[in-house]
């Protein structure tokens, strides 16, 4: 483990400068994983109009579990409305959570104080979908990116302005931009701006919400060829949310795919996109569009849309779109159980009682 | 820096004179297209061939902003044969979508003007209409009726305070006057039904708020069919909308289109959609086409150094790539666009030939048609995209 850590700080050194001095200090426990969710659950409730009673529960994310490992990438896929982003902000105690756990790096993140939380914010960050509007138009870069490094005395402030610039070099920004103010950039150099606010905290963990959904083919894969050597260069774990399928297969090591808050398939990449097991994943994977005129896939066409969160079918909450759909679905929630060694699903195809 | 800074540093005097000159264009521009009495025959001509049902022939579309004259579209050609779909794409700014705007002379106006080629629209009879010169009562009746358009943001396209069945019924009753109440409700269910509406009766008296964004793409589609357009653009009709709901409309905008044996110009950024949909393929950049098409051979043959490059920046499911290619630097600034090939200065195959004029169009086979220098010696070289001057236009 030990000498992991020295090869890959020696790596980071060489190909960018220093810049990692502050990922030798924070070792944390030997475990495997970085995040462990259990059966997260957040509510969102729904308030009568005069005497503020709650008269029911938007089910945003209904008992969601999963873990990533150190150094990988999770993909998040789902459909609008799903849940995914909620679960990524609850994640980050950003949302307080309905109930369940979500153990970061050995410290369960909801049982923290004000204090102790202050000092985890930055080892976990967040990437917003939206370039235009997640930059305060008032700062300039420098202070942009700088604002939360000097909050958190991440560096001496002898060593402030440089430690910027390093920062900024690292996301592929001259550092003559730091007197700009965010107007004068394009979307994608926008969304470079944003990884770097992220990274200069130097973060381990860092939940990417949708961050190229805005932004034009071209401009994606700059986007997604940066984030991918800053995980191997930094050693970052990235939440990766997406609805775009061929993005998420491209950057992830696993997958997990929601549907009405709740997690209804969870696999290694290469295992769910070669053999996706739960109807809805099926029917999703299917709805990609192809670049290729010659290749017409049997498309599997959901019928209807996604029912209200507020009021889930019973029982299974796919079964109302579901094409096999059986008697056991409208009755009975189906178990969160391993398919196959590390490829789990939530559907009665699969348990044995059927 | 400094540098950079003094490009687009506009004197207070310069601006004065941008400012004084833009009205006074658009002013004239403006009066033209207002006179609802013009002779028929300055905007009536003959399709070049009878078989497209619109040809855009060298269309220029300027912006006249305050920092300078915007060629938002420069000298674009390409056609839309009858019952095809044709797919645009490109990035974002690259004029599709004001290429479709000038067709429907819905531009921001009197800022946006089609300055120069022909917009030829078939009428069915023989003749055709030029867009360019037509005037707005004319174009009111072409609109909705002839042409009809499906936009990007089904959200914001139907408007709040109206039912839905208000809504259809108003496109029908503008464009059928002699029409009955009750036939217009008849036609408007029928719509409801066509673009697989369960529940019609019920969505006829609902608000927009009420329901989902595919429904409500739906309902946009409904308008947009009402009247049998004979062309349908759709404007990024699925990019607001989920893999599974896109799947749906995709799907019943291609049945539709052979029910009414309409045409689609299909303007989308999504190189996956336009492989399903198109059978012709126009790939804009920077105001210009620069390769076009059948599905076919953009796919399978590109030629374009930009469309090699947004075919491969594109992550494919089920093909494992270790790093995407990306095209580097971004768009050249629409005020000042150089006087070379556009995309010179991100291209990874340019030579010395590209540093010349803007290279003219190349035919390749019937169909494909691509504007670069490397394929001067493969085909017949056509002409150049001619920009207009915009001071010949007082």
């Amino acid at each position: 483990m030990d000498e992991m850590k020295r090869n890959e700080t020696q790596t980071a050194s060489t190909v960018q400068g220093t810049f990692t001095a502050e990922a030798d200090k924070k070792g944390g426990p030997d475990s495997d994983n970085i995040l462990e969710v259990r059966n997260l659950v957040k509510y969102f409730p729904i308030k009568s109009s005069f005497f503020k009673r709650t008269i029911g529960n938007v089910k945003a994310v209904d008992g969601v579990s999963f873990n990533i490992r150190r150094r990988t990438t999770m993909g998040l896929v789902g459909e609008s409305g799903c849940g995914k982003s909620t679960c990524g902000r609850t994640i980050l105690r950003l949302l307080e959570k309905t109930s369940g756990d979500v153990i970061f790096d050995g410290q369960d993140v909801f049982a923290l104080s004000k204090e102790q939380l202050r000092k985890l914010r930055p080892r976990m960050q967040l990437v917003f979908q939206d370039p235009y509007s997640s930059l305060s138009p008032r700062l300039p870069v420098g202070e942009i990116i700088g604002e939360a490094v000097r909050e958190h005395k991440i560096v001496d402030p002898s060593e402030f302005d440089d430690y910027i610039s390093r920062v900024m070099d690292v996301c592929g920004l001259p550092s003559y931009y730091k007197e700009r103010y965010p107007h004068e950039f394009s979307g994608g150099q926008r969304q470079r701006i944003c990884i770097a606010r992220a990274l200069a905290l130097a973060p381990d963990f860092i939940v990417c919400d949708e961050p190229v959904s805005a932004l034009d083919v071209s401009i994606q894969a700059q986007i997604i060829n940066l984030l991918m050597p800053l995980q191997k260069d930094f050693g970052l774990t990235y939440l990766f949310i997406s609805h775009d399928l061929s993005v998420v297969e491209h950057i992830s090591d696993t997958v997990g795919v929601m549907y009405l808050g709740n997690m209804v398939e969870y696999a290694e990449t290469e295992k769910i996109y070669a053999k996706p097991l739960h109807p809805y994943t099926k029917a999703l994977f299917s709805a990609i569009p192809i670049p290729d005129p010659d290749v017409r896939p049997e498309r599997i066409i959901l019928k209807g849309s996604i029912p209200s969160p507020a009021n889930p079918p019973a029982g299974c909450k796919f079964n109302t779109r579901c094409e096999q759909c059986m008697e056991i679905c409208k009755n009975k929630v189906p178990e969160w159980k391993e398919v196959e060694p590390g490829h789990f699903c939530a559907c009665h195809l699969y348990s044995e009682s059927v | 820096m400094a540098e950079n800074k003094k490009s687009s540093y506009i004197s207070g005097k310069e601006s004065r004179r941008i400012t004084r000159f833009n009205r006074r264009v658009t002013k004239k521009l403006e009066k033209e297209r207002a006179d609802a009495n013009k002779d028929p025959k300055l905007y009536t001509t003959a399709m070049k061939d009878p078989d497209n049902i619109v040809e855009f022939d060298n269309v220029c579309t300027y912006f006249f902003s305050d920092v300078g004259v915007v060629r938002a579209v420069d000298g674009v050609n390409f056609n839309v044969p009858k019952h095809s779909t044709v797919g645009i794409v490109g990035e974002s700014g690259c004029g599709k979508s004001v290429t479709s705007l000038s067709l429907m002379q819905l531009l921001a106006r009197p800022a946006g003007q089609t300055v120069g080629g022909e917009i030829r629209f078939n009428r069915g009879d023989g003749t055709a209409y030029n867009i360019v010169n037509t005037p707005n009562a004319i174009m009111e009746k072409i609109r909705g009726d002839q042409i009809s358009m499906i936009f990007q943001e089904p959200m914001t396209a139907l408007n709040p305070v109206f039912r839905i069945g208000e809504q259809i019924n108003e496109v029908i009753e503008l464009h059928n006057p002699g029409m009955s109440e009750a036939d217009v409700k008849a036609r408007t269910l029928e719509m409801l039904d066509m673009v697989g509406i369960a529940n019609k009766e019920g969505v006829y008296s609902m608000y927009p708020h009420e329901l989902s964004g595919g429904m409500r793409q739906r309902i946009c589609i409904a308008i947009a069919l009402a009247c049998s357009p004979t062309l349908i653009i759709a404007d990024e009709p699925t990019t607001a909308l989920d893999v599974t709901i896109q799947a749906q409309i995709l799907d019943l905008l291609q049945n539709l289109k052979d029910k009414l044996n309409s045409s689609i110009m299909l303007i989308t950024h999504d190189l996956g959609v336009v492989a399903g949909m198109a059978d012709y393929v126009v790939v804009m950049y920077a105001g210009r086409v620069v390769e076009k098409g059948t599905a076919d051979e953009i796919f399978h043959h590109p030629c374009h150094p930009y469309t090699i490059g947004l075919m491969r920046s594109k992550p494919v499911v089920g093909q494992k790539v270790d790093e995407l290619y990306n095209i580097p630097g971004s768009v050249p600034n629409p005020v000042a666009m150089p006087d070379y090939c556009y995309f010179r200065d991100r291209c990874e195959m340019h030579c010395d030939r590209c540093s010349g004029k803007y290279p003219a169009e190349v035919r390749l086979s019937d169909t494909h048609v691509v504007s670069c220098y490397r394929y001067y010696d493969e085909g017949e070289v056509l002409g150049q995209p001619k920009s207009v001057n915009v001071e010949d236009l007082l």
